[in-house]
């Protein structure tokens, strides 16, 4: 079971990323979750309010997308979804192929976070103010 | 206060492959190339190893060693026996190795000193396949006692590796082994990906192991690594 170090790490680089964007708090954490990532979603969604509690993302929701393996096949030149990690064939004319575009990606895609409402309207401001 | 969504498009495992770069960056300024050898537990990693570090040695290359295991240092007095430079990561119940202590495992160690360096992961066919160790190569291992399926039923880790290595073919012919649907399996997770029939007992599969090894050394960094 590694999902809940996967769990950690997210936690500590969406913190991180929060912090960046200026939120207040983060209500949702999206992730996308390729089939070859060798992570468990449901252990993942298992492990989050473990991993965020006495966090700053502790309450927030962990949104999973799942991504499926896209390959693309020089014959017809084109990417094709497959339909599962058991046979790496073009969709299309069933030629073996190996050229993974995406499914292996495990990462962070947005952060839905409240910010103080006159954040922006502020920065924008004091640059007036400036010169 | 108000919401938004703001795009972040950030790796999760962000810290173990930024260190598994630095790793790989470090090796490749050595000149010392490693492999990542995963299986299930017990298909015969280290007594695969055994035999590569033996034969290597006698051939005068300079290899080294570290083996993963939950408990117990009994991998590395096996490894040792070689005569190779060998340090046990014991992962204390975590079920893969990760960068880290890789890093921490080579403290003092001048890798520079070695052509190869051999990583024996911890046996397990799920979590090794997420932690790049920085390594050059992965093998994945199965044994013939395993099972034909097992590629279908671990795509993950069957997809990643660069290299194919059945184990224990001496026993073969007691396990009935299904050779063409062995190969149909590995096939269909990874086109084209070689290969080999080994044992450790009888030494079938070294002479061409060791070939393929040599071959793929001698085509780096700039084949570039896994
Ligand atoms: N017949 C036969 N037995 C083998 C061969 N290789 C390994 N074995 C036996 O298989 C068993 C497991 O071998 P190990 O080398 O310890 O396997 P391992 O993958 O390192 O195991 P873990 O590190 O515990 O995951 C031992 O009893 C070995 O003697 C082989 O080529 N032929
Ligand atoms: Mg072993
Ligand atoms: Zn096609």
């Amino acid at each position: 079971m590694h999902e809940l170090s996967i769990a950690y790490s997210l936690v500590e680089a969406a913190a991180e990323a929060a912090t960046r964007a200026g939120a207040q708090r983060v209500v949702a954490v999206q992730v996308v979750v390729g089939a070859l990532s060798g992570v468990a979603t449901g252990a993942l969604t298992f492990c989050w309010e473990i991993a965020t509690a006495e966090t700053s993302l502790a309450g927030s929701r962990l949104d999973l997308v799942e991504q499926p393996v896209v390959v693309y096949c020089p014959d017809c030149r084109q990417e094709g979804e497959l339909a599962g990690v058991q046979l790496f064939r073009c969709p299309q004319c069933g030629r073996p192929t190996g050229d993974v575009r995406r499914g292996r990606e495990l990462q962070i895609e947005s952060l839905e976070i409240e910010t103080a409402v006159c954040d922006d309207a502020g920065g924008a401001a004091s640059a007036e103010e400036a010169p | 206060m108000s919401t938004r969504i703001v795009e972040i498009r950030q790796n999760i495992l962000n810290k173990n492959d930024l260190l598994a770069r630095r790793l790989r960056d470090g090796f490749t300024a050595a000149g010392v190339f490693t492999v990542n050898l995963v299986s299930s537990p017990g298909t015969g990693k280290t007594a695969f190893l055994q035999r590569t570090l033996k034969e290597l040695l006698e051939r005068g290359t300079r290899v080294a060693a570290l083996v993963g295991d939950l408990e117990t240092d009994n991998d590395a007095r096996r490894l040792a026996a070689s005569g190779a430079p060998v340090r046990q990561i014991n992962t204390h119940g975590r079920c893969h190795l990760e960068a880290e202590m890789i890093e921490s495992h080579l403290a003092g160690w001048d890798v520079a000193d070695y052509d190869f360096l051999f990583i024996e992961n911890v046996g397990n066919l799920v979590c090794p396949s997420s932690y790049d160790l920085g390594e050059s190569l992965r093998v994945v291992m199965l044994s013939v006692t395993e099972g034909e399926d097992k590629p279908l039923k671990y795509p993950g880790i069957f997809h990643s590796a660069d290299l194919a290595v059945i184990t224990k073919h001496d026993l073969a012919a007691a396990c009935d082994l299904d050779r063409a649907a062995l190969l149909a399996n590995l096939e269909a997770v990874c086109p084209g990906r070689p290969v080999l029939f080994t044992s450790a007992r009888t030494g079938e599969g070294f002479p061409e192991w060791l070939a393929w090894l040599a071959e793929r050394r001698a085509g780096w960094p700039a084949s570039g690594g896994s």
